[in-house]
């Protein structure tokens, strides 16, 4: 029995080791080797670079920008997801419908589209003039990454929580109206603490992505915004340093990790399944 | 009507298509121990929340002291709910558990945790404070949902099948200390079980339910004694029950025997069912009691011996019999019934008597 599983497990095996342990070893080869006159060395230089005051603040505003963005995704998810969950809601499939529809277009378009609707001369701004009020010079400010950041990853924080209070035993709250909580008590003290498996997977899947993009800060920050992720594609494809990449790859790596690794034992103390 | 705590009054509740309660009506008396009692399904669960404020009903109106309550939301009616599922908030340890109510109250820290340490003694779980809910056993998890309730004090404690879990040992204490904490506090307890025995030895009122409609409301020793129909005396211990037809006052004739009975206002030559108790059934020497017959089956009960039979004429129907006295496999003999051993009761309206076949 135990052999034959294992059988099964081989060709996860091999697409295992062909696309993620093999790149995840070139990551690091690349990051801390280089070569030099002809034989290859150690070095930590590159690693060393990332402290530099520019980089340091290419990443904090990476970071910045993606937890505001997580933010206002649950900000408004959250609420959403609620609604969403509620047995007596009537446009619930209409309304899950239109959550889920965007992701089935291709995350390029649907950066693209928001181009047409914020430019100068965009839909919003016709729009604006259309109602005689001010126009809006929104497109590749920080406004603009947040609001594609927002837009393109609110899905990923509304499931998760969906899911989790969806699933929300009713009589927990029947009970603990029983007992004397009205609806925001029986909210602070019963379904929000165990909801917080979904938050904390809904912060998950909205902050990675939104930490790593590039597509987004280059599409609707025009360049202005440079972001981490911006600036790993620029080392691979406009200034070939392929070592500094790397480098920019692996601490940027390292830190979700360890940031996950936090949000995973603050959920463990709180119970219940998450993501990881 | 005058002193009822919670009286329904008409009450009916559909699911789809389903009517679970119809034209219910029930009054509970201050301090009362009622007991709705029925077969899964009845719609016992259904009344408990409907007076708990969970379900709405389609029709009929609640009254708390004689005030409607049909729009007060739970969390404003003085009553409280051990709950068939417990539903324990898996994200708070016991003690925080049963301080829920306690700390909706305000009331000052040292005396939640007076109370607490005082009803988890009550409930026999000492030192349990500080365990997750899911480390527990059913049966804690229970006992956990009757002090989580029972701390409040309330006027009016609901329980659904809250013994439910427990083994026959911890059943017996907790029915005990269940019936001393109503008696001590003065809480009137609205308690659901389907164990006629639990009914039966706590109750001061047995409400008997069955498919949303009330059977017989009264005292355990009315609904053993006098059960009022036939679906009544067969939930209620057990019996035997079979087609008899009413001569005239006192006379019924069953199994091709006429007998003296205690009841009348029949109709004459009116059909009924006949109840007989088990062990209300005498055994006599073959040919000197009203009729014979044939011993099945044996079985020893512990206190007394379970005996199937069947009776030898035309008529053959299943005797069961409850004695002390034991007969042989296979040997026949005679049965004596004394009158007021012998209940005659109408035959089941229709709705009735269909959900009854279905059993
Ligand atoms: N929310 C609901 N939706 C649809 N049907 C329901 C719902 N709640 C209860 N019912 C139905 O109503 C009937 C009565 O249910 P109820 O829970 O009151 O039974 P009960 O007497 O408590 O039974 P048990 O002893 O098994 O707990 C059942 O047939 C059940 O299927
Ligand atoms: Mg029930």
């Amino acid at each position: 029995m135990k052999k034959n599983k294992s059988f099964c497990a081989y060709p996860y095996y091999v697409w295992m080791i062909t696309f993620i342990v093999i790149p995840l070893l070139l990551v690091l080869w690349y990051a801390l080797f280089k070569s030099e006159n002809d034989s290859i060395v150690f070095t930590t230089e590159y690693i060393k670079r990332f402290f530099e005051p520019i980089y340091i603040q290419v990443f904090l505003r990476s970071i910045v920008l993606a937890v505001i963005s997580t933010a206002i995704c649950l900000v408004i998810g959250y609420p959403l997801a609620y609604i969403l969950a509620g047995k007596t809601f009537k446009h619930k499939n209409m309304l899950m419908f239109l959550v889920i529809v965007p992701m089935w277009m291709n995350f390029l378009l649907r950066t693209y589209a928001w181009l047409t609707i914020l430019e100068k001369n965009g839909i919003l701004n016709q729009i604006l003039r259309f109602l005689n009020l001010p126009t809006q010079n929104i497109l590749y400010t920080n406004y603009a990454v947040i609001l594609g950041m927002v837009y393109n990853y609110l899905p990923f924080m509304v499931l998760p929580l969906y899911t989790v209070l969806s699933k929300m035993d009713i009589n927990l709250i029947n009970a603990a109206e029983d007992l004397g909580a009205n609806k925001l008590t029986v909210f602070k003290k019963v379904v929000f603490p165990l909801s917080l498996p979904g938050v904390v997977s809904g912060i998950t899947m909205t902050f990675m992505p939104a930490v790593t993009t590039f597509v987004i800060s280059k599409l609707l920050g025009g360049g202005q915004t440079t972001l981490i992720g911006d600036l790993i594609e620029n080392q691979f494809k406009v200034a070939n340093d392929w070592n500094f990449g790397s480098a920019l790859s692996l601490i940027l790596m390292v830190i979700i990790l360890l940031s996950m690794r936090v949000m995973t034992k603050y959920e463990q103390e709180n119970e219940g399944g998450g993501l990881f | 009507m005058k002193n009822s705590i919670i009286r329904l009054e008409n009450i009916s509740k559909t699911y789809g298509d389903t009517k679970v309660l119809n034209e219910l009506n029930l009054s509970i008396k201050k301090n009362e121990f009622l007991t709705l009692l029925g077969p899964s399904g009845c719609g016992k669960t259904t009344t408990l929340k409907i007076i708990g404020g969970f379900e709405t009903p389609d029709e009929g109106n609640v009254y708390f002291e004689e005030q409607c309550i049909n729009t007060l939301p739970p969390y404003k009616r003085k009553l409280n709910t051990v709950f068939q599922k417990y539903a324990l908030f898996p994200n708070m340890n016991v003690f925080e558990n049963i301080a829920f109510g306690l700390r909706i109250k305000k009331l000052p820290s040292l005396e939640i945790e007076s109370c607490v340490k005082d009803v988890l003694n009550m409930v026999n779980l000492n030192g349990f404070e500080k365990r997750d809910i899911s480390s527990l056993s059913g049966g804690q998890q229970q006992r956990v949902a009757i002090a989580r309730a029972i701390v409040n004090k309330p006027d009016v404690l609901l329980l659904d099948e809250p013994l439910g879990a427990l083994d026959l040992k911890l059943r017996k204490d907790m029915q005990i200390e269940l019936k001393n904490i109503q008696k001590q506090l003065g809480i009137t307890f609205i308690y659901v079980t389907h164990d006629q025995e639990e009914a039966l030895t706590m109750s001061d009122t047995i409400v008997v339910m069955n498919n949303g409609l009330v059977q017989q409301i009264g005292s355990p020793v009315d609904i053993y004694n006098e059960p009022q129909n036939a679906f009544v005396a067969d939930f209620i211990g057990e019996s035997i029950i079979v087609d008899g037809i009413m001569h005239e006052d006192f006379v019924v004739e069953f199994i091709g025997h006429k007998f003296e009975c205690l009841d009348k206002g029949f109709d004459k030559m009116e059909a009924v069912d006949v109840v007989i108790r088990p062990e209300d059934v005498k055994i006599v020497e073959k040919d000197a009691g009203k009729f014979n017959v044939v011993i099945d089956s044996v079985t020893f009960k512990g206190v007394h011996y379970e005996m199937v039979a069947h009776t030898d004429n035309v008529c053959d129907t299943k005797w069961l019999i409850h004695s002390t006295q034991k007969a042989v496999e296979g040997s026949t003999v005679g049965i004596n019934l004394e009158p007021n051993d012998i209940h005659i009761m109408k035959k089941l309206s229709a709705e009735v008597g269909d959900s009854y076949e279905e059993k």
